[in-house]
């Protein structure tokens, strides 16, 4: 099996459903000859011509409006919206239009389409190529929203997503294209290249919507987290040594509440981890649904690390980012408490 | 640079708010429109460039002159079997909406919009138009649904939200939605639906396709973002369809120059983005008619969207929920100029030998009989007050395709809600 970074798995689950279903299309901004800004989409259009792979206007309204058009029509459009941080020019067509259109018309119409944007930080990409507005859609009803941590899940979950009847968000982590970053900064970035989660199928698989996946077990805490925030898990819980056991949400709508109970009534204390900003962040969600569920399982509070309700920075990007430097500190307490 | 010592004489800047020309208690003034004889604009070949045409945005097409007498390039000809059937959709359009006003008057249902002089509008561009084009309307055009014979029963149980109601009572009266008949679900939040009709033409394209597009917006969304993002998408991908402007003058409250229609037309719009803009009498069913079929013509031929502004005037309130005395003079609709839609077509009948009073009373009668039986029809499966659509776990329905687990607990409680107050 080949090893693939993100880029390349996300590109393969293209390739595979452009190959299986001419119903696919895929545009977006620079997404066309050059093949995407993050280089997700490159060789699409050659293969598989202008019409099924092209440039779109910059005018984020536009492409959901016509996206959610060709839905309806018939086709299955995955389209990229470059930034997450650039999505806001299409909430209303998303939050009012496209999560709706199955509701409103007793599914006399359903929008099949895929919504892909590279989100997060750790790029030194300032407030507007830095955010995590995941909690923004995860508020909606009637989208799925998808964040994979790793290219196995990359590639499975896009497939899944392009395969749903539902309007499904793909946010990719763009910090953890090309290696899992960990969070610990200061360190050499480790390629996916040697990481077992790189080895990617080259055909057709799936990777469930809706299901999480324990990313490593352990008895004393758990860590709930999604995308980059998986390996900072997993980093920090090896250089605090605290046997937590670390799930991968994969999917934050619908979430895998099963997954969480079992973990949390296993090891009675639970951590929440995500790099969005803290207030009225899906952290608080997971907070209520673990204090309802497992309440009298917890030993301790919940503790929640995230950004801080700031708008992401630039120079002070290590101060923003919840890393190690306040991961560490927060399972400590969720242990000592 | 000059600080602001030395430059005292400048006069101090001051916004401009556009203001319409009469308030309740002035005398209605419409003098200001400029009209030209029907039959007097010239009609391009289809495959002529959009910047030869563009003298076409700011004159009026017109067939029908002041004998209702067919004349120019324009005219349509339409044989007397579809004028007849053309004039019997924009009639009956007006008795249901009549009906379905008193409905809402009596407490049956909770809002009702009515279209009262705009019938040509969406009649007459629903009979250019081929069965399988694909209509994305805004919320006055139910004579798409009339002329393409969706059933009354049907409209009323929307209307009325009630056990008929295919809807499942989700929408608020009006916002239709008939997969059937290439009617496409209707939005509340304005102009959404044009970029989705672009979106739709160019799948039809992609895949082929013979079939195109048309999508309606009114002449206060063509403010929205997403006009102009349809405008865009339109332009640049060529996309087969037919962008129409319903300009009623009026959005709620707020006449046409406040979505900037002061120094300019709406059909001009389309100049910017290379696209051929027609601003039509959109009370002249004829004229209606032909400007869709040129521009379905050329969709057709791969040359592209057409922006259609469709003048006309709203003459009765926005909504039953408006009162247009509170702004603007009343009887103010009696006196536009381009006059009623179903009258100038009935003259134009009655001018050929094709139609006469006795056979126009006649068919009134019959439309008012099929509208008063359709309404008890629909009216045994309930109304908006009393029976209406009721089951308490459809509310979780088709959020998803299938019931995700957190839907599935709280569609429970609803239940347990619901039988805690039996």
């Amino acid at each position: 099996m080949p090893a693939m970074n993100m880029i390349e798995a996300l590109g393969s689950a293209h390739d595979v459903m452009m190959e299986r279903d001419p119903s696919v299309v895929v545009f977006g901004e620079d997404v066309g000859y050059f093949g995407g800004v993050f280089r997700v989409t490159a060789g699409l259009q050659k293969k598989y011509g202008k019409t099924r792979v092209f440039d779109a206007p910059i005018a984020e309204g536009g492409i959901a409006g016509t996206a959610i058009g060709m839905a309806l029509y018939g086709l299955r459009p995955v389209f990229e919206i470059q930034f997450a941080d650039y999505i806001f020019p299409g909430f209303d067509q998303i939050f009012s239009e496209a999560s709706r259109i199955r509701y409103r018309s007793a599914a006399e119409w359903a929008v099949p389409l895929v919504i892909r944007s590279p989100y997060g930080g750790g790029i030194f990409g300032g407030q507007t190529h830095s955010q995590s507005p995941e909690a923004f859609f995860a508020h909606m009803p009637g989208v799925k929203t998808v964040i994979p941590s790793n290219p196995y899940d990359a590639k499975g979950l896009l497939i899944a997503a392009i395969e749903d009847n539902d309007p499904v968000l793909f946010f990719e982590p763009k910090r953890i294209y090309n290696g899992p970053f960990d969070g610990f900064y200061e360190r050499p970035v480790t390629p996916w290249a040697k990481h077992p989660l790189a080895e990617v199928p080259e055909g057709y698989y799936t990777v469930p919507l809706g299901k999480a996946a324990v990313a490593r077990e352990g008895n004393d805490v758990t860590i709930l987290a999604y995308g980059t925030m998986v390996h900072v898990a997993l980093a920090t819980a090896e250089a605090e040594g605290v046997d937590a056991e670390v799930i991968d949400l994969r999917t934050i709508v619908p979430v895998d509440i099963e997954a969480i109970e079992a973990s949390v009534k296993k090891t009675g204390r639970c951590v929440v981890l995500h790099e969005a900003t803290r207030t009225a962040g899906f952290g608080a969600e997971l907070a209520a649904l673990v204090q309802e569920r497992c309440f009298y399982h917890l030993e301790a509070p919940v503790v929640r690390v995230t950004g801080f309700d700031t708008p992401y920075p630039h120079s002070l990007e290590w101060t923003y980012f919840p890393g190690p430097a306040r991961l560490g500190p927060a399972l400590r307490k969720a242990l000592e408490d | 640079m000059k600080s602001k010592k030395e430059r005292p004489n400048r006069p101090a800047l001051a916004l401009h708010v556009p203001e319409p020309g009469a308030r309740p208690g002035d005398e209605v003034d419409f003098s200001h429109i400029a009209i030209p004889p029907a039959g007097s604009v010239v009609r391009p070949d289809i495959a002529a460039r959009p910047d030869e045409m563009r003298d076409l945005a700011y004159t009026l097409v017109r067939v029908l002159d002041e004998e209702g007498k067919a004349v120019g390039p324009w005219d349509p000809r339409l044989d007397p079997d579809t004028l007849r059937r053309m004039l019997r959709d924009m009639m009956l359009v007006r008795v249901y909406d009549d009906r379905m006003y008193r409905a809402q008057r009596q407490g049956k249902t909770s809002f009702y919009m009515k279209s009262t002089g705009e019938e040509a509008v969406a009649v007459a561009a629903a009979h250019a138009l081929d069965r399988e084009d694909m209509c994305f309307p805004t919320y006055r055009q139910q004579g798409l649904l009339v002329a393409r014979d969706y059933p009354l029963t049907e409209m009323m149980c929307q209307v009325y939200s009630n056990k008929g109601d295919k809807l499942k009572g989700r929408q608020l009266p009006i916002m239709y939605s008939d997969r059937a008949r290439g009617f496409f679900s209707i939005s509340g939040n304005l102009g959404t639906q044009y970029p989705q009709a672009v979106g739709w033409a160019m799948a039809s394209a992609i895949k082929g396709d013979s079939r195109i597009a048309a999508g309606w917006i009114g002449d206060g969304a063509t403010a929205e973002g997403d006009f102009h993002n349809a405008c865009t998408f339109a332009a640049v991908y060529r996309a087969p369809v037919i962008l129409n402007i319903v300009n009623n003058q009026w959005a709620i409250s707020t006449f046409s120059g406040i979505a900037g229609e002061e120094l300019t037309t709406f059909a001009a719009r389309a100049i910017g983005y290379g696209i051929p803009g027609l601003r039509v009498d959109g009370n002249d069913a004829l004229a209606v008619y032909a400007a869709t079929s040129w521009a379905a013509d050329r969709a057709r031929s791969n040359l592209g969207p057409t922006i259609i502004e469709l003048f006309t005037y709203r003459v009765e309130g926005h909504s039953t929920s408006d009162d247009p005395s509170a702004y603007r003079p009343q009887g103010a609709g009696a006196k536009w100029p381009l006059g009623d839609p179903i009258q100038r077509l009935k003259g134009h009948l009655v001018a050929l030998g094709e139609w006469d009073e006795e056979r126009d009373r006649q068919l009134l009668d019959q439309l008012g009989e099929e509208v008063r039986t359709a309404q008890k029809e629909s009216e045994k499966l309930g109304t908006l007050g009393n029976g209406h659509y009721d089951d308490v776990s459809s509310l979780f329905e088709d959020v998803f395709e299938e019931l995700p687990w957190h839907l599935r607990e709280q569609r429970d409680q609803a239940l347990a809600e619901a039988e805690a107050k039996r």
